[in-house]
């Protein structure tokens, strides 16, 4: 099957995404930045389906615009929203601002003109996508089994540590 | 151009993986008209089975019994005015109803009706539909918080609050049922390939269990049933109905999280609501009932069988048409009722010539598997009527008990134990 209007959506998704980043930081209310923020999302889980990935787009779906994404919203709801209107934006430091900017811009062309000879050479090879989400669980399960066991232990703790805090009698 | 219409027909497979975009472009029509008609059925269907379970007569005005009934609404939902609250956030309030549908029909694109009958099989089906209806608690907040009003707002709160937890809960017996098709070798028959690797797509899943000769509600028994039963309850809680539908409460919060809406965009939610009801019980018959499989496809075999079983779609119809007739017969004889007579007449005869269709040959083996995969759905949508007309409400205390005390940890049990007998049988 031949990927279809290919650049089309490559230049519609990160459109979207960098869209969706700026409106991020540009909107006064906190609501309308995470919904901006969701649609930032989404871009990204497009793209992953571009790159032959369903299985990391699925997963951004599910975990960041379905499950973190709400609970934002849950937490920003019930903040007044009047006050953080009033509030000031952006604290004027533009020289600064700029010159990280700047700084961290040559650094980034810096990499791509000196690393480029690291970089693997591109591969005109589609990756086999009806078994990702297979691919996927044996690297995890087989050959990365420690790693990511350990993380899970981290993650673990870090909820039990949430709930301790969180409550003043167990 | 006819051969590539054509084509598509001899390939075997969805139009999606086959990359044909004329049959792909069909198949989402007819799944959205098929999905409007069944949610304008579903709507009369439970305002009737309701009344008569409180021994009411439910609308008997509108056309014969009622039948004409929800498109009268549907009428005067359209063409009722739209108000949108001064106070709202109006981009938002706007966008929350487009959303609420598109979330809601877009996962649509995945359910296999048959072997071949959806729009496209995804590597990550199970996950895409659980992804993406997700979606619909983002745009149910986004509609609460808009209308800028006490009631919708306390009614988005606890509708997400209800949906994150119930997801849980969920996943966890969708992942039980998931293990269960990496088990090809292994399992309560021993028959079929051992591959090791399990699948999400839900073609697959639906193979996965042909191949077994099992449906996975019966597989490892009681734990298959088990892990049926948590998603069963959990997908009442994901979809807001009674007796979980504590965001839309209408003795304590009016209407909810859609309070401030009217006219055409609040049918929009409607029309999400139900849409959402059958796509969760679309993944609970892919996952657990065998999806288009039909019933014994092992006990009663042989080709009498097969002929039996592939009359079921035609003689549904044709019993519709002659409980039809009867209630043409039954009509009351004053002139004041003639059209609506000589309506339900001709309706009955539309149903009678629909099932001598479907009783051709041709037509009635390649509809067989629609058939059942919607009987298997139509006998969720009867249990959602029945839930409704039977359970009281529960108190957000104790639906939040259920879903964190009981529902997770017998997933978790459900899911290890699945893990550990699939290993050692």
């Amino acid at each position: 099957m031949t990927p279809i209007a290919t650049p089309f959506f490559f230049y519609l998704l990160s459109g979207l995404a960098l869209l969706g980043g700026i409106l991020v930081i540009t909107r006064k209310n906190a609501v309308h930045s995470a919904l901006a923020l969701i649609l930032t999302l989404l871009a990204l889980a497009g793209l992953y389906l571009m790159l032959y990935a369903p299985f990391v787009a699925g997963v951004q779906i599910i975990l960041y615009a379905g499950g973190i994404m709400v609970l934002f919203l849950f937490v920003i709801m019930l903040v007044s929203i009047e006050r953080s209107q009033k509030e000031e934006q952006f604290n004027k430091q533009w020289i600064v601002g700029f010159i990280a900017a700047g700084v961290l811009g040559v650094l980034f062309v810096l990499v791509y003109v000196k690393g480029r000879a690291l970089l693997p050479a591109p591969t005109a090879q589609i990756p086999n996508e009806s078994q990702n989400t297979q691919n996927v669980g044996v690297l995890l399960y087989r050959e990365y089994m420690f790693a990511f066991e350990i993380a899970s232990l981290l993650l673990l703790v870090a909820i039990i540590g949430a709930v301790v805090m969180a409550k003043k009698r167990i | 151009m006819l051969d590539y219409i054509t084509s598509y027909l001899k390939s075997n497979t969805t139009p999606g993986q086959a990359g044909n975009q004329f049959w792909a472009f069909v198949y989402i029509i007819l799944i959205f008209l098929g999905l409007s008609v069944a949610v304008i059925a579903m709507n009369w269907l439970e305002r009737k089975i309701l009344a008569h379970m409180q021994v009411r007569l439910g609308p008997m005005r509108v056309g014969p019994h009622g039948l004409l009934q929800p498109i009268a609404d549907a009428i005067k939902l359209l063409i009722k005015e739209d108000i949108m609250p001064a106070e709202a956030d109006k981009v938002v309030f706007w966008t929350a109803p487009v959303m609420v549908v598109i979330t809601a029909f877009t996962v649509f694109i995945v359910v296999p009706f048959g072997p071949t009958h959806a729009v496209t099989d995804m590597n990550i089906g199970v996950l895409f539909m659980l992804g993406v209806s997700s979606l619909g608690v983002l745009a149910i907040v986004m509609a609460g918080w808009a209308s800028n009003s006490h009631y919708p707002l306390i009614g988005a709160l606890r509708s997400s609050a209800q949906m994150v937890s119930y997801e849980i809960a969920m996943g966890l017996a969708v992942v039980a049922a998931i293990l269960m098709t990496s088990l090809h070798g292994i399992g309560l028959y021993g028959v079929g390939s051992g591959t090791g690797t399990g699948t999400l797509s839900m073609i697959e899943i639906v193979k996965a269990q042909q191949e077994q000769h099992a449906w996975f509600i019966f597989k490892f028994f009681p734990l298959g049933l088990i892990a049926f039963f948590i998603f069963a309850v959990a997908m009442v809680a994901e979809t807001n109905r009674a007796p979980f539908d504590l965001p839309e409460a209408e003795s304590e919060l009016t209407a909810g999280f859609h309070t401030e809406y009217s006219g055409f965009r609040w049918s929009l939610f409607f029309l999400a609501e139900y849409s959402a009801m059958i796509a969760v019980s679309a993944i609970a018959v892919t996952l657990w009932l065998g999806g288009w499989l039909r019933p014994f496809p092992n006990w009663l075999t042989g080709e009498t069988w097969d002929l039996v079983f592939s009359l079921f779609p035609g003689v549904t119809f044709l019993l519709l048409a002659v409980i039809a007739f009867v209630g043409t017969m039954r009509m009351p004889k004053h002139p004041y009722f003639r059209v609506q007579t000589l309506g339900l007449g001709g309706f009955g005869a539309v149903l009678g010539l629909i099932g001598l269709v479907l009783l051709m040959p041709p037509v009635r083996d390649r509809i067989q598997d629609i058939y059942w995969f919607s009987f298997k759905v139509a006998a969720f949508m009867y249990l959602y009527i029945w839930y409704r007309g039977t359970f009281p409400r529960y108190r957000f205390d104790q639906l939040m008990k259920v879903g964190w005390k009981v529902l997770l940890p017998m997933g978790i049990g459900v899911l290890i134990l699945t893990a550990v007998v699939g290993v050692l049988l």
